[in-house]
Order: C-alpha cells, then sequence, then structure tokens
C-alpha cells in the first residue's frame, strides 16, 4: 500500500522525508496535471498541514514568501516596488483558480522553462529554502534550478521558503508575457525588469527573460549596458544593442526560436521601460 | 482529518459495488481511504475516499452533485470551478484532504428557493448554450460579484477568464454578469403569474436517460441559508421568460424553453447519469501512428486483477467490426483488428468496478506492438510507392469532388488581371467542453445506450451494426450534449459501452478523458490549397481554378462531404462564369478528419476571400465595392449551374456594413497616422453556403400532437447541442399550430420515442426539421379544425383540458379528457416528414446540390503590434441573411459563437497530433480574445424554409477567418499563407517584408 501522510509541523514533515520517497502535494495545480488518469503509486505527502509555511514574512535582513504561499496571497499582500514584476507575474498565473491555491515555491520546484514566476524572481536575486532533517541550506535560484523539470532538490529536503534580500528590493520591477491569447495561456516569452534609479540615471539593473532558454536567464550584457544611462531613449538603445548570449530558444508549437529571440529583445524594453516608469504603449497581446 | 460531525449526511462512497479486499491483492498499489467531512452548499458532509481523489470527483461521484462539469482534469478549462471558503477554485486540481473542514459552493448552491440574480440574468441574456461551462462561468462570476457587483468588463473578463466556453463567444456571458445587479432587485412577486417552471423542459417527463437514479442523498442547499429548498423546489422562475402570444413564436425571442436546467446545474449531460452499479470502461488506445499489435494472455491478466471483469477486442465484436458515418465509405473498426492506423485508435476495452479501473495501470496491459512506419502528410501518402492506408483506395485518395463550367483557362487567359495564391490551414480541435461520455444498459433484450450525441438515428444504426443487433433492439436516449460542432455526429464510445453492456449484462459507463477525446475523435481537415483567379478591366469576376487537398486523416468519417462540399463553395457567393474546382480527401495515419462547422468551405473561403482583397487591390477598387459588384443576385447561376430566382441576400448583407466599413476605414487611417508600431487594419469577407446534405436525402420526421390534459406535446427530434433548435422547432411548430408555445411540451430526441428528425449537422435543423414542424403544425391543426368541422379561418385555443374552437360569434369547447387517447398519450396527433428538394450533381459537378443558401458577411478591425506580431481584435461586424430570424436572440448567439471559433482558426487553433492533445498546448480563445461583436440579422426570405428562414450554424464561421487575415494584410501589407496566423508566423512574414525593401 503506498503512503499519504499529512504532517502538521515542519520537523514531522521532514522526518517522513527523511524515511521514504515521497511525491510532494501543495497547491496541486501541477501535482494532479501531471498525474493525469494514472493510478496513483508513489507516497504522497500533503504539505497543506504545515500552517507556518503559508504567508510572507519580513526579517530585518529578508523578506520570507512561505513554501505554500499562494499567487493570490502575494499579490494581496503589501510588498514593497520592486515586488511588482512579481505580482505582475502573479497576475499571468494560470487563473483565478489557479492563483488561489498554486503556490510560489511550487512554480519553481515544477521547473517548467515557461515558469511565469522565475524571471521576477531572478531579479529579486531570490534564494531558495532548502531544508532536510540534517540541514537547512539556501541556494540563489540560479543554482536551484538545474534545466528543464530539474532542480538542485536532493531526497530528503524540501522547500520551505523563498528568501528575497532587502538590499535586492530596492527600486522599480515590471513583467511583460507574451502569449498567443488573453488567458490561460502558457508564454511563449517573458521578461522582467528591476531597475534601481537615482537622479535620473540607472544605478542598478536586474533583467531577466523565460521562455527563451531551458532555465529562464539573467542578461548581464542588457544589464551592464543599462548601469549608468540616463532614463529615457537610451534606455531601449542600449537594448536594441546588447547582447542577449544567455538565450538560447528552441523551436515549438508556441513559435520559432527566431521569433524568441526577437520578441525577447521587445519586451525586455517593454519591461524597462514599464519599470522605469515609461509604460510604453504597446502591450502585447497577453500583457 | 476533520472527523465527522454529529447529525450530518453520512455519505457512503457511490460505487458500493466495489469488492472488498479487492486491494489487497494488488499489494502495495492503493491508498488507504480516509473519513473526510466538510460544508457543501450549507450541508454538512461526510466522505470516506482515499485522500488525494479530486474534489470534483467526490463532488459528482461520491456526493452526485454532478452540476460541476469535467473538462480537463488540469486546470485547463475551469468547467469544475467552485467555491472553497469563498474562492473559486478547480474541483479537479484540489485533493479531498485540503476540502476538509472548508466550505464548499457549487452551482446547485446558488439557487436560493429561486434562482439568483446572475443565474437569472444568464437565462434573459442568452447566456448559456450548451451549458456545460456555465456552472463554471457561473461561479466564477458569483465569486467577482460578491465583492464587486457593478464589475466593469474587464473586471468581468479578468475573473471569468479561467472558464472557456466554446459555443457562445463570450458576449453573453460578460453582458448577463455585468448586468446580474439589475435583477438582484427586479426578482419580485409581483412579476406576471407564471406556470410550474418544469413545464418547458424538454425533459420533464423523464424519458430522458432512464436510468436507476442514486439513492444516495445530495446536498443541495441554498447559499448562504444554510437550511432550506433546494434548486430542485424551485417552483417559479420569477423573471420574464418573453413568452410569445399565440401566433407570434416566430420572430420572439423567449428565453430558451431548455434554459433552467443548464444554470441551475440540473442539466444531465453524458457523465452526469451513471448507474451507481455501473462497470467502468477503459479504452486500450494505440501509441503510435502506424503499428501491428498482438494480445498475449488477455484471460491470465484479467484472473490477477481483482476488480476488473474482463478484456474485450475485436474478436469479441459480434457483428460487422466496421462503422461510419457515409455508408458505403465506412471503414472505421470499433476495435482495431491486428494493426492500427492512427495514434489513439481503440484496441481493446477493459471493464471493471470502478475503484478498480481507478486504480488500474495498464503498463502491465498484455498487448505487443511493432511500430510500422506511418504517413502523415498528404504529400507522402500521395508520393509513388506510398504505402496504402486502406488498400482499397489507390493512391490514398478516399474521394475527389469536381465542379467544372464554362472554359476557365480561356476566361483567366483573357482576364485583364489575376491573381494566385497558396494557403495552407492546420488541424481543428473541436474542443467542445464535455469530453464524449454515456453509459449503455440491457433493458431485456434492447441495448440502451445513454450518451451525448448530435446523431441519434445514425448511433443508433452503427451501433446496431457493429453488435450485430437488429436497430429496433438499439434504443439511443441522447443526453444534453456539451458542445458538438460536427465531431459528435460520429459514434465515439457508443458501440463501446454497448459491446461491454452486451457481454457482461451490466451497465458500462464511460467518460473519455480529455486527452483521449482529443486523440481519438475527428477534428477540421488541414488543407493545402491553390487558386487563381481573373477579372476584366471593369472589376468582373471571369474565371477562377481552385484545387484543395484535405488531409483526411485514418478513416473516411466525413471526409467525402468535405470533398464535396467544397468544390461547390469555392467560388464564394459570387458570380463565377468559368470555374473550376477540385477537392481531394487523402488518407494519412494523422487523426480522423471529419465534420467541424462548415466541412471544408471555412478554409476554402480564406483561399478565395484572400484573393479578393489583392484582386480587388489590383483593379484600385475598394474591397467592399468589388465583392457588391461580383456578389450573386437574385435570378443568378452558380457555379453549380444552379438558377437562384429568390431569396439571395448577400448583396443585402455587404450594403448593410457599408457604413461599418467607411467607419472602419476611417478608423483606422486616424489610429495608424498616430502611431508607428501599433497599425490598426479592416477586412471584409463573405459566405455562402447550402443547407442541408449535398444532393443526397436528408429528411426530418416531426410528430406533435395534443395530450387529454391539455399540453401540445412535440417530439422535437433535432437535437439541441447549444444551438436552440428546441426552442426553435417549436417556436415554428407552434405558429403553424396556431398555439401560444407556452403549452408546449418536448419529448427528447430519444429513438424509443421521438421520430428521426435527423442529424444536427449542415445547419439543417431551422430548414429541415423546421419545415417539417410547419407541416406538422398545420396538419396538426387541420385535424382539430376538421374534427370540429370549422373552416381554416377559426381560432383555436387550450383552455386547461379543454379545446376552445372560435369561428365567427361561435365558440365550441371540445373537453379533451373525454377522447381516445393513443399509445403516445395524444388525443390528436400529426406526423410530417420533409426532405430539401435538391438534383443529383453531374460528372462535371452541375445541378442543384441545395434547395436553400445563407449568406452573411462580416468585417474584422484589429491591431497589429509590429514588433511581437500579436494581434488585438477591436471590433467584429456581421451581417447575416438568415432568411427569417425565428429567435433573433439565439441567432445572435449563434453568430458570436461562430465567430469566436473563426477566430480561434485564424490565430490560435492547430492541432498537431502527439504536441498539443491538451487544452493548454491547444488553444481556443479565452473570455478575452473575442472583442465587441455588432450583429446585424438580414431577412430576404426564402421561398422554400420555414417562414422564409434559412440555416445559419455554419455560415456564421466562414467569414470570421478570412476577414481576419485580410484586416491583418490591411494593416501590415503582409498575408499569412499558413494558418493559423499566430505572432511567430506574422512577425516572421512583417520581417520577411522588412528584409525585401
Amino acid at each position: 500500500m503506498i503512503r499519504y501522510a499529512k504532517p502538521t509541523t515542519i520537523d514531522e514533515a521532514l522526518t517522513l522525508l527523511g524515511e521514504a520517497s515521497w511525491s510532494i502535494l501543495a497547491g496541486g495545480t501541477d501535482f494532479y496535471p501531471t498525474q493525469g488518469a494514472k493510478p496513483f503509486r508513489e507516497n504522497v505527502l500533503d504539505i497543506n498541514g504545515l500552517a507556518t509555511l503559508r504567508g510572507i514574512a519580513e526579517t530585518d535582513s529578508h523578506w520570507l514568501i512561505g513554501a505554500r504561499t499562494t499567487w493570490t496571497d502575494l499579490v494581496r499582500y503589501p510588498l514593497p516596488a520592486a515586488f511588482d514584476a512579481l505580482k505582475q507575474a502573479a497576475l499571468e498565473v494560470g487563473s483565478v483558480q489557479i492563483q488561489n491555491v498554486a503556490s510560489v515555491a511550487g512554480n519553481l520546484c515544477n521547473a517548467s522553462p515557461a515558469a511565469d514566476g522565475v524571471p521576477a524572481l531572478l531579479v529579486l536575486d531570490a534564494e531558495v529554502e532548502l531544508r532536510s532533517v540534517a540541514m537547512v541550506r539556501h541556494l540563489p535560484l540560479e543554482k536551484f534550478i538545474l534545466g528543464n523539470r530539474r532542480t538542485e532538490l536532493q531526497p530528503g529536503e524540501m522547500v520551505t521558503a523563498i528568501r528575497v534580500s532587502k538590499n535586492a528590493a530596492t527600486g522599480t520591477s515590471a513583467f511583460e508575457k507574451l502569449g498567443a491569447r488573453r488567458y490561460l495561456v502558457i508564454s511563449i516569452a517573458m521578461a522582467a525588469a528591476r531597475l534601481t534609479i537615482e537622479d535620473g540615471i540607472v544605478s542598478n539593473a536586474a533583467v531577466a527573460v523565460g521562455s527563451c532558454s531551458a532555465v529562464a536567464r539573467r542578461l548581464a550584457s542588457v544589464e551592464a549596458a543599462l548601469r549608468g544611462l540616463p532614463v529615457n531613449g537610451a534606455l531601449v538603445a542600449a537594448i536594441q544593442s546588447a547582447s542577449m548570449d544567455e538565450l538560447s530558444p528552441i523551436d515549438d508549437v508556441r513559435g520559432s526560436a527566431e521569433y524568441r529571440l526577437d520578441a525577447a529583445r521587445e519586451i525586455v524594453a517593454r519591461a524597462v521601460l514599464g519599470a522605469a516608469g515609461h509604460a510604453s504603449d504597446d502591450k502585447a497581446v497577453a500583457a | 482529518m476533520s472527523k465527522a460531525q454529529p447529525g450530518m449526511t453520512k455519505v457512503q462512497p457511490g460505487m458500493s459495488g466495489a469488492q472488498p479486499g479487492m486491494s489487497g491483492a494488488q499489494p502495495g498499489m492503493s491508498m488507504e481511504r480516509a473519513d473526510i467531512a466538510f460544508e457543501v452548499n450549507g450541508a454538512a458532509v461526510s466522505v470516506c475516499v482515499p485522500p488525494v481523489r479530486r474534489l470534483s470527483s467526490v463532488l459528482r461521484d461520491e456526493l452526485r452533485l454532478t452540476g460541476t462539469k469535467v473538462g480537463c482534469d488540469a486546470g485547463d478549462c475551469g468547467a469544475c470551478t467552485v467555491l472553497v471558503d469563498g474562492e473559486p477554485v478547480c474541483a479537479c486540481l484540489m485533493s479531498a484532504a485540503s476540502a476538509a473542514g472548508t466550505v464548499v459552493t457549487t452551482v446547485e448552491g446558488l439557487a436560493n428557493g429561486r434562482l439568483s440574480a446572475l443565474q437569472a440574468s444568464f437565462l434573459v441574456h442568452g447566456a448559456a448554450q450548451c451549458g456545460i461551462c456555465t456552472p463554471g462561468l457561473l461561479i466564477a462570476a458569483t465569486a467577482l460579484l460578491d465583492s464587486n457587483p457593478n464589475p466593469t468588463e474587464a473586471e468581468t473578463q479578468d475573473a471569468l477568464g479561467g472558464v472557456l466556453c466554446r459555443c457562445t463567444g463570450y458576449r453573453k456571458i460578460v453582458a448577463a454578469v455585468m448586468d446580474a445587479g439589475r435583477f438582484a432587485s427586479a426578482s419580485t412577486d409581483g412579476a406576471a403569474p407564471h406556470p410550474p417552471a418544469g413545464t418547458f423542459s424538454p425533459y420533464s417527463d423523464g424519458e430522458k436517460g432512464q436510468v436507476s437514479a442514486p439513492a444516495t442523498p445530495s446536498p443541495r442547499l441554498s447559499r448562504r441559508e444554510g437550511k432550506g429548498d433546494g434548486q430542485h423546489q424551485l417552483q417559479r422562475l420569477d423573471l420574464d421568460r418573453r413568452m410569445p402570444i399565440s401566433g407570434h413564436a416566430v420572430g420572439s425571442s423567449p428565453i430558451r424553453l431548455d434554459g433552467l436546467p443548464k444554470v441551475t446545474g440540473g442539466e444531465k449531460f453524458g457523465g452526469d447519469s451513471f448507474p451507481a452499479e455501473a462497470l467502468a470502461v477503459l479504452v486500450v488506445r494505440s501509441p503510435h501512428y502506424h503499428a501491428r499489435f498482438a494480445f498475449g494472455d488477455l484471460d491470465a491478466w484479467v484472473k490477477v486483477h481483482p476488480g476488473i471483469v474482463g478484456v474485450f477486442t475485436a474478436a469479441d465484436v459480434p457483428g460487422k467490426n466496421c462503422f461510419g458515418v457515409i455508408a458505403p465509405f465506412a471503414d472505421q473498426p470499433a476495435l482495431a483488428e491486428n494493426f492500427s492506423r492512427f495514434r489513439g485508435e481503440a484496441v481493446a476495452l477493459v471493464a471493471g468496478e470502478r475503484e478498480a479501473i481507478l486504480d488500474l495501470d495498464l503498463a502491465d496491459f498484455p498487448v505487443r506492438w511493432i511500430e510500422l512506419p506511418h504517413l502523415l502528410q498528404p504529400c507522402e501518402a500521395q508520393a509513388g510507392g506510398a504505402e496504402l492506408i486502406h488498400e482499397n483506395r489507390p493512391a490514398n485518395l478516399l474521394t475527389s469532388g469536381f465542379v467544372e463550367r464554362g472554359d476557365p483557362e480561356a476566361a483567366l487567359a483573357g482576364a485583364a488581371f489575376i491573381v494566385s495564391g497558396a494557403i495552407d490551414t492546420s488541424y481543428v480541435e473541436h474542443a467542445y467542453i464535455e469530453p464524449e461520455a454515456g453509459c449503455a444498459y440491457m433493458d431485456g433484450d434492447t441495448l440502451v445506450v445513454v450518451a451525448c450525441t448530435q446523431a441519434p438515428y445514425m448511433d443508433r444504426d452503427d451501433v446496431a451494426k457493429v453488435l450485430g443487433l437488429a436497430v429496433d433492439k438499439v434504443r439511443i436516449v441522447p443526453t444534453a450534449t456539451g458542445g458538438g460542432f460536427g465531431s459528435k455526429l460520429d459514434v465515439s464510445l457508443q458501440p463501446l459501452i454497448g459491446l461491454v453492456a452486451m457481454k457482461t449484462g451490466r451497465p458500462a459507463a464511460l467518460a473519455y478523458t480529455r486527452h483521449e477525446s482529443m486523440i481519438s475523435t475527428t477534428k477540421r481537415h488541414p488543407a493545402e490549397m491553390k487558386a487563381t483567379i481573373g477579372a476584366d478591366a471593369d472589376g468582373r469576376v471571369t474565371g477562377m481554378i481552385f484545387a484543395g487537398d484535405f488531409n483526411t486523416g485514418a478513416y473516411a468519417s466525413w471526409g467525402p462531404t468535405v470533398a464535396n462540399r467544397v468544390p461547390v463553395h469555392a467560388s464564394g457567393p459570387y458570380a463565377t462564369p468559368n470555374y473550376r474546382a477540385e477537392g481531394r480527401a487523402i488518407h494519412t495515419n494523422g487523426p480522423i478528419s471529419g465534420a467541424f462547422r462548415g466541412f471544408g468551405v471555412p478554409q476554402a473561403t480564406i483561399m478565395q476571400e484572400t484573393l479578393y482583397d489583392e484582386l480587388a487591390e489590383r483593379l484600385d477598387l475598394d474591397r467592399l465595392d468589388f465583392r457588391l459588384k461580383n456578389c450573386l443576385r437574385n435570378g443568378s447561376e452558380t457555379v453549380t449551374g444552379q438558377r437562384l430566382e429568390s431569396g439571395v441576400g448577400i448583396a443585402e448583407c455587404l450594403e448593410a456594413l457599408r457604413p461599418h466599413w467607411m467607419r472602419a476605414l476611417i478608423d483606422a487611417d486616424t489610429f495608424n497616422s498616430a502611431n508607428d508600431s501599433r497599425k490598426r487594419g479592416v477586412g471584409v469577407a463573405s459566405c455562402w453556403y447550402g443547407c442541408g446534405n449535398t444532393s443526397l436525402p436528408n429528411p426530418s420526421t416531426i410528430r406533435v400532437g395534443i395530450s387529454a390534459e391539455g399540453d401540445v406535446v412535440l417530439h422535437q427530434g433535432a437535437v439541441d447541442i447549444g444551438q436552440g433548435s428546441n426552442t426553435v422547432i417549436a417556436q415554428i411548430c407552434a405558429d403553424a399550430l396556431g398555439l401560444p408555445l407556452e403549452k408546449f411540451r418536448l419529448k427528447s430526441a430519444d429513438t424509443a420515442i421521438t421520430p428521426d428528425a435527423g442529424k444536427t449537422s449542415a445547419s439543417r435543423q431551422t430548414f429541415v426539421t423546421g419545415k417539417a414542424a410547419e407541416k406538422a403544425g398545420r396538419a396538426l391543426r387541420d385535424t382539430m379544425l376538421r374534427f370540429a368541422n370549422v373552416s381554416e379561418k377559426a381560432a383555436i385555443a387550450l383552455e386547461g383540458a379543454s379545446l376552445a374552437i372560435r369561428e365567427g360569434e361561435a365558440t365550441r369547447h371540445i373537453d379533451l379528457s373525454t377522447l381516445k387517447a393513443d399509445a403516445d398519450g395524444l388525443v390528436f396527433r400529426a406526423e410530417e416528414s420533409y426532405d430539401p428538394p435538391t438534383l443529383p450533381l453531374d460528372a462535371k459537378g452541375q445541378g442543384k446540390p441545395y434547395a436553400v443558401y445563407g449568406y452573411g458577411a462580416q468585417i474584422a478591425e484589429l491591431e497589429v503590434d509590429l514588433k511581437l506580431g500579436t494581434v488585438k481584435l477591436v471590433k467584429i461586424t456581421a451581417a447575416h441573411d438568415v432568411g427569417k430570424a425565428i429567435n433573433p436572440l439565439l441567432a445572435e448567439g449563434q453568430i458570436e459563437g461562430g465567430i469566436a471559433q473563426g477566430i480561434g482558426m485564424a490565430l490560435m487553433e492547430e492541432y498537431i497530433p502527439g504536441r498539443t492533445e491538451n487544452l493548454h498546448d491547444y488553444l481556443i480563445p479565452t473570455i478575452g480574445d473575442v472583442p465587441p461583436i455588432e450583429t446585424i440579422l438580414i431577412e430576404v426570405p426564402d421561398p422554400e424554409g420555414p417562414f422564409g428562414a434559412k440555416g445559419l450554424g455554419e455560415h456564421v464561421l466562414i467569414p470570421t477567418a478570412p476577414a481576419i487575415l485580410n484586416a491583418i494584410r490591411h494593416a501590415t501589407g503582409v498575408l499569412v499563407c499558413k494558418i493559423p496566423a499566430t505572432p511567430s508566423r506574422i512577425r516572421a512574414a512583417i520581417r520577411d517584408k522588412e528584409a525585401r525593401r
């Protein structure tokens, strides 16, 4: 007989994780579609009894997003403007029905190349908190998601929180999503940008693009090119000429690789302008 | 886990037939059950299920709250939306364990002794067509209205973006939600008295699905009240049904007669009335496009799987294992024999107790596959030496259709202007929100199949043939059908569940998964088309040559119909004196292409209408003027040589669009002069479409009578898949009969009780069945007048169980209860048939293929983001000549819904086998993708149609995609030649154009 457990404390959950192999059930929005009509053959660890994992908290140094925090929870929680991109992404995750139960952390664990939450968390320099009976470790998000559907999660470990350093939670941010219809759409490409602007000059820039590589990527050359620029047409010009070597899109049913590269540059420009408060009138169909 | 509280309803697992101890035989497999308690619609409930069981399954299967629908089991469609602690969630993605201790509201909990304001608004606006998505929409909108009683359009769309609807085009849904507040105050008891709500339900007699209802107590208490009368006790509908007075039914828009259960959750679709003791059925399907296969020891496999009752293969099929909608082309086995021809083909059935099937892993099922080379493209299938998919069909050509008139080569050679082009289209999935579902059982020696369908009598004949039964030993009981659009014309699971019921003697139930529905049922044909059109210097079209190859997939289905319809229609509704068109249906190992709203004509119209834009440009003529110059008129001859004496309404449609066209062009110019990176475009396209079968008989029969109780009983056999035939046919009959619509009681299309009104297809029901209903209504009236010995000028009325007949000053009353009733309980009755007069097409496709044509034209206004290739639709204006709008509100609903499907076809829908077999990779329009639609109903009466009416159902989809493509071309200067015009393809075309500069 396969096992089902719904622990009510993290210690209990970690002990169970140390005992056997489990599939973790949180919001269920990836769990059930993956399961389809197949019978259950794996132990299921239901973490929905872990009340302490739901919600957003603030420490002296960090913002902590508990692993069970839903997209709706996030949208409703007052956060600094640096989180605006993440909140805009939240509103594009599936539908309201999905946002009401799907967890932000689950979006990371599912490790889809098209995960809408990843670019916005990358520009926040987010870390993932992993716990096992033996230890707690913090991994930068870039080091947690390894590839398409692959993460650094080890046997016996679970994600307990997403951490954002207050040093990174500064400035303003924006998110752009490109899809072939308005709602319920898997992104062809998406971009998040966070800018710190001092005296009309970009002092810091963080830019990430998703759906254009196996894992969403920060764009180092674009960020470098933006730093020190005045907030005007120079931003777009810099983006137009900067390297986006990090991206390696594929052809699929949603668009060609060539199209993705072309469109990525455009939505990066729009996200940067959005973060700079120069919202372009040009909105993608699904933006 | 919460403990059951005292006094609550204790519900046992629905499938009590599950054998105790069976899980022990599969060590380490199933999961222990737990008691889970929560509140549903105000009632405390407890169930004992595995904690990871989906909440949707708990609601439907354990609590029998089948108003919550399952469309995808993946959060892609939102049909299962329920409120959990006030927030909308997809019940298919929530575990039973997560529901423990919560308060759940389903659609059954929305009514509160009377309909909620939102439910009333849905009825009034005609926001429910088939009704399968309606519960999800109502729940999502209820959550919105609870916090925001007066939402904007954008707020409404944001809140409902997670629920897909395939019928309505969403516009009436948006209107109903935004307008709901009006009904909160208006639904007072001061409204005019109305008869009991159930009176008008076509299924109020319980003929539909005479399967045993489970004894399980259902929590149906109302929302917010905690306790009270459930929706099933709704005694009154406190709103104006807009019931027309006697003689004025045609042209009025009463609330659809079958509307009430669609908004209460009471409607029973294919998967909503499974008997508790039914065996569950799993279908083993080919994972390969083409493969040889052999079974191992099936009996031994059954023995080691407790709860599995049997496995059935082609060897068990008692009749002819070959079905098909067009008898001479029938070629599809119910269960494949030795090799499969497409991915998803059924090869075996596993029947078992429901819990055993739920826990069954087919990984060890004893079947060995040997994959064989496959052909997916028509060009591969036509290549010399290509293997034949059916031995008797050389070159993998199923059949071809041909129409020739005049001398097209000479006409093109002499033309002042010639344009040529090529267009390719994709497989399009019907994507009705209800996957195929039904159950079958033996009633004595008669097999009863209770399932969703568009064609009960065709189902009956094919099931009888496959199962070796006489046709009168098969009874098809259609359930409500949650969308069909052509695919539910073909049998799917009917012979499969029928076989299990026959072999086991137990009821057998099956609901396809979304994946199973998508891989195994029919699609719209992908087309590869080429055409050349020429015009003289005055702008008159002189000739056209068209050739189209249609990928018909592994089996015939409706491929012959597509091959024949396309050449007849590829000219568009334009006079084309010299013409040749060929349509070929070519087999591949791809999905079976069958019927889908328009039978190939939407594809061909893209070819023709995009070339018309190019030709107008070459002629330097306004695109609308060019169409008006060439459109068919009364007295014109079609490309089949059919002289259309009267009733040709295309010019009226185009003229009605003219002011909108002028305004739209100015709007686009204004916008474009102010914007560089986004450009507006305006496009127009027309349609014509012959109603009914092409040169083949397709009679409808209607029986109508007067019961001893004083009701008009209409045996309404035209299956209503949402389009409204239950209402429209009754309206026609009412006025022919001269009695008020509110006296009508409908009998369903059950083959045991109602005569054959033909399939719901080919835009034929309003015209063909409507004509039969008109004739039957008149005949019944004549019968009564003769009985009373009065002239045809007499007026009749039903007053209780009395028939009042007035002529001049004299009134007679006939006490109906004193008359002898027949087996149907009727004291007066009439039955009439109608078959449209057509003539065969000769070798050159000349003849009179249809008795009636309908016409239409649409304008698309849109904005293209030049940098991203995305399209934002601004407005669609649609003018359709319906002859006579029997029910204008339902006609509008058809138009809006057809346009939504045309939008999908134009911009996003592309079914790729193996890649897009779900509703998140296969995209259909959401509520945010359909712009405002302005409908203009044109009434140019047809001399043949009932009250002048023409068909409409398919016409509405045809102009949309070409109008959109023409608008994109207007905006960008590029025509996308591979459909759908996705952002990627539009942007590539723009880039190519920029590179050519």
